[in-house]
């Protein structure tokens, strides 16, 4: 279980004592005087750390380092990037933040939980953005660039005072450090080094094992001249030997190595290698943030695997390739987001008219329309569900975590494939630049797709000889001998002859309907996390497990009755909901997307519209479920899910 | 062709039947009298036969609109899709089944608006595809309405007063596009000229773009009326790597030699207004075929499992 007591930090009493009396701007811990003090170690459960610097000076490397490290050690892990969308906005401004926030521990780490504990920053101006967004804990320890407050800059040093000023509202507790001073020690260009030098101060404030970073350093230069390597871990001892000797404090995290082996990774990576080890070979996508990435590692090991990846001129012809090369006999692939799987509607209609499997991987983020591209959202739910003209029923999946990214796409596949239908599995920002380990995978060439089934077709069978209790039917391949025939996305009937005539319509949309109910009797009900009954159930689904699973936590030590339940299956829905949210006095679903709140102007329970999985659970057990949700382009924080609960139990029960 | 070699093979065989045109086609075509579309089916009916291709490994994928209800006439598997988007299915059936023989068809709304982007852009993959263009210069399916290719001053339902711009012409506009490899033009109302067309097209290993130029009987019956009555006022382009068609020499006078690996040529007869021209603008079967470059060798699943250890073994902690 995770442990939040608040951390106390080893810097001795007279160091304390000193900051407390110093004026606001000599906050800052004079470094130098501290050279060879003895170093206090805290022992602290759990952390959480941000690299904040301007984009393209490598806070991601650094922190993909450090967590993986943390995660070699046997702690659990959670990253999370932050990422403007674009590539390089101009620098040592609020709006160029680029950077990323790991949170480790010696449990279980599950999301990337509340307010941060350290922080890195290169410049005051990254850091003031973090700060506008309230992320950094009260007596957050913040590591600053030294070179700005007396820059020559006259511009540069007053932007620093007034950033200065606006953060002393909190009782942060600054060290200065000549970041870029000692990385020109090694390198000639800073930008392309701060990063390691940073890597080095967090190496030695949390006793990282030196040795792992090298590996993972050696790893991700290995295409480059092995000089590389070797700067970039002189930069890291650099850091470490700075640190050793001026800052006097260091964490102490312990670690669990875990029985089993395990493997971490982001979520786009688990959904690329799940794909591969589904069986799926042709992945065609256009690019698209924050999905591009799965079509990047499938690029650069898809052929290994007898697969391809078609980059192709737009979304609507990624979906055709997809489609079309499914129709070929293997299900296929296609990867989006949001504005892409706008564009891909009509094709999604035509497989699901068409009865050909599909699988799309929709990696949600910030809508509508172009909304946030880096950012997390679960705006895509309803999309997902129902964005097309006419009747199409679908699959939809949604991940939990990014063990389940993985898995997804083997389920998905096989779903697809038994049921001749569309699944989209619907991912998000969080999962997939978020970090995580889990169990390795005990591959099994099961998950692979069998050959393509040109046997001999039976007497009589019909390109859709629909089961009629089960709507289930054999595909006909292109190149089974005998079985020529035409699909069409216009109405037809059995034969796949073109059928306007009311009992074939009606007939071809309850056989395509039926098959979502077959699939679902496969389906077992949801588990509930905490007591099987209470006073309040919180639903949720896809990435937001982990917080709302430790925000429930929190309420449940206080002795409150809350329970939760999250969902993976959309459409159809688990099985058994109705009786679950009726052993519960209220249920309310937590989701990052927008819903109005009563009492706003103008809204009131009439107008007011729902959150999207609120939305659709109201329709589908006629509970009067209550939502609360939020879209600020975060994850959600466990401490925000926590004071929803109070609120509503606050409420009262429902009548 | 790899399907020639296996027509090859099956002569050999004992129990080889011979198909005839009408084999390769399943029932009437519902198009209206007149329509130019009998004459692409017959052609490519013609075609088939002449191959011997296998019905079960051939497929057509279309659009939507009149002419894309011409996979429901063939024996063969089909994809009648929607409206533009025959191209990126009949790539990605391709890249899924390089063996198999893949033909589109489309109309001229079809391809040359809706779905314009995707026509530009096989056109650069290359994909060996047999592309049919059947251009009527008019939305038939949807009751008259201004095409692309419509001709400028041509009334119809959505300009009563007449087309407002001069009509895209989709010689120049493929030919404009790098990768291209085949463009060529022909007209229904040269049954002969169009099968022969149609063979160099399946013969020409990449994506093989065919012009068929036709008339709706209700929209456009005229709009080739005085090239149909004066045989003068059509060239052939003639080369031994074109069309060769021997019956056509003494019904077309004119009739240009032009070698169709001349892509400057053929960009400036593609441009000229002067006298409609049918035949192979363009040809090099040497250019990258898509499906061929991309070609990925099977991996068996017992395979792909043990490389996929070895991929987790990466991210292994």
């Amino acid at each position: 279980m995770l442990y939040h007591a608040p951390i106390s930090v080893g810097l001795d009493s007279r160091r304390k004592s000193a900051l407390v009396q110093c004026p606001r701007l000599l906050e800052f811990v004079a470094v130098s005087s501290m050279a060879n003090k003895e170093t206090t170690i805290t022992e602290v459960p759990e952390h959480t750390v941000e690299i904040i610097t301007n984009s393209g000076e490598g806070a991601q490397k650094c922190a993909q380092i450090f967590g993986q490290t943390c995660a070699k050690m046997g702690n659990g892990v959670w990253t999370v990037e932050i990422i403007p969308a674009e590539i390089e906005p101009p620098h040592h401004t609020v709006t160029s933040t680029s950077g990323n926030i790991v949170r480790f521990g010696t449990g279980l780490i599950t999301n990337w939980g509340d307010q941060s504990k350290l922080a890195i920053a290169f410049n005051d101006q990254v850091l003031l953005s973090r700060h506008r967004l309230n992320s950094f804990d009260d007596d957050c320890i913040i590591l600053l660039e030294s070179m700005w407050e007396n820059h020559e800059d006259e511009a540069i040093r007053t932007a620093y005072a007034e950033a200065m000023e606006e953060m002393s509202s909190k009782n942060y507790r600054f060290f200065a450090v000549p970041i870029e001073e000692e990385t020109l020690k090694v390198v000639d260009n800073p930008q392309h080094g701060k990063n390691m030098f940073a890597l080095g101060l967090l190496t030695e404030i949390y006793q990282r094992d030196l040795s792992i970073i090298e590996k993972q350093i050696a790893h991700i230069f290995r295409h480059k001249p092995a000089k590389i390597t070797e700067i970039n871990v002189e930069l890291v001892k650099n850091g470490i030997a700075w640190a050793r000797e001026n800052l006097g404090f260091q964490f102490k995290i312990d670690s669990v190595p875990a029985e089993e082996s395990r493997v971490v990774m982001n979520g786009n990576q688990a959904s690329a290698l799940g794909a591969i080890a589904a069986g799926m070979e042709i992945c065609a996508m256009y690019p698209i943030t924050p999905a591009t990435s799965v079509s990047h590692e499938l690029s650069d090991i898809f052929e290994n695997y007898g697969g391809m990846v078609h980059q192709a001129e737009d979304e609507i012809a990624a979906a055709g390739v997809a489609l079309g090369a499914s129709y070929g006999g293997k299900v296929a692939l296609t990867v989006t987001s949001g504005p892409g799987l706008a564009l891909k509607t009509e094709f999604l209609a035509l497989a699901i008219m068409v009865e050909i499997p599909l699988v799309v991987l929709d990696v949600q983020r910030g809508g509508p329309s172009t909304g946030l591209p880096t950012k997390v959202e679960q705006s895509d739910l309803l999309a997902a569900l129902y964005a097309q003209p006419g009747d199409a029923p679908r699959v939809v999946i949604a991940p939990r975590t990014i063990e389940e990214c993985f898995h997804s796409m083997i389920t998905a596949r096989r779903i697809a494939e038994t049921f001749r239908c569309v699944v989209i599995v619907l991912t998000d920002a969080n999962l997939a630049s978020g970090v995580q380990q889990f169990t390795r995978p005990e591959f099994d060439p099961r998950w692979q797709q069998d050959p393509i089934d040109f046997s001999a077709l039976p007497e009589g069978l019909r390109p859709y000889d629909w089961d009629p209790e089960t709507g289930m039917s054999r595909r006909v391949i292109p190149g089974t001998p005998g079985g020529q025939h035409t699909v069409t996305g216009l109405a037809h009937d059995e034969e796949s002859k073109v059928s306007y005539d009311p009992e074939s319509n009606e007939r071809g949309c309850k056989m395509r309907s039926r098959k979502l109910a077959v699939f679902q009797s496969t389906l077992m009900p949801p588990t509930v996390f905490g007591d099987e009954d209470g006073d309040l159930l919180v639903v949720g689904w896809g990435s937001t497990q982990g917080a709302i699973e430790e925000a429930v936590e929190r309420a449940r030590a206080e002795g409150k009755k809350v329970s939760s339940c999250q969902l993976t299956f959309l459409s159809p829905l688990e099985p058994g909901l109705k009786e679950i949210f009726s052993r519960f006095g209220k249920v309310m679903t937590v989701e990052i997307n927008y819903s109005d709140t009563v009492g706003d102007p103008y809204i009131t329970e009439e107008t007011r519209r729902y959150g999207q999985l609120a939305w659709l659970l109201r329709a589908q057990t006629l509970v009067d479920i209550d939502c609360w949700t939020s879209c600020p382009g975060q994850p959600l924080r466990p401490q925000d899910i926590y004071n929803s609960i109070v609120d509503n139990l606050e409420k009262g029960v429902t009548p | 062709m790899s399907s020639i070699a296996i027509s090859l093979l099956d002569l050999e065989a004992d129990n080889f039947v011979c198909l005839e045109p009408e084999d390769y086609q399943t029932r009437e075509g519902k198009w209206c009298a007149g329509c130019g579309d009998f004459g692409a089916l017959n052609a490519v009916k013609r075609l088939l036969s002449s191959e011997q291709l296998q019905p079960e490994k051939m497929a057509f994928v279309s659009g939507i609109g009149c002419s894309s209800r011409f996979p429901h006439y063939v024996n063969a598997y089909g994809f009648h899709g929607i409206h533009g988007r025959a191209l990126p299915i009949a790539t990605g059936l391709k890249l899924a089944r390089p063996e198999l023989d893949v033909f589109v068809v489309m109309g001229d709304g079809d391809c040359t608006s809706i779905g314009a982007g995707h026509w530009l852009h096989a056109t650069r993959y290359n994909p060996n595809l047999t592309v049919l263009l059947l251009d009527n210069n008019i939305y038939g399916l949807t009751k008259n309405q201004t095409s692309p290719t419509t001709p400028q001053g041509h009334t119809s339902n959505t300009t009563p007063r007449g087309s407002f711009l001069p009509a895209l012409n989709p010689l120049q506009a493929t030919l404009g596009v790098s990768n291209a490899s085949f463009v060529a033009q022909t007209a229904d109302w040269v049954p002969a000229h169009l099968y022969a067309t149609l063979q160099a097209a399946y013969e020409h290993p990449g994506f093989s773009f065919v012009r068929i130029l036709q008339r709706c009987p209700k929209f456009t019956p005229d709009v080739f009326t005085e090239q149909v009555k004066n045989p003068d006022l059509t060239e052939l382009l003639i080369h031994e790597d074109g069309v060769n068609a021997p019956g056509l020499d003494k019904l077309f006078k004119a009739r240009r030699e032009h070698d169709p690996k001349n892509l400057d040529e053929a960009r400036a007869l593609a441009q000229r207004t002067d006298m409609l021209r049918l035949g192979i603008f363009f040809r090099d079967d040497s250019f990258p075929v898509y499906d061929e470059i991309r070609a990925v060798s099977p991996v068996s699943a017992e395979e792909k499992t043990t490389r996929l250890e070895k991929e987790f073994d990466r991210y292994a902690v």
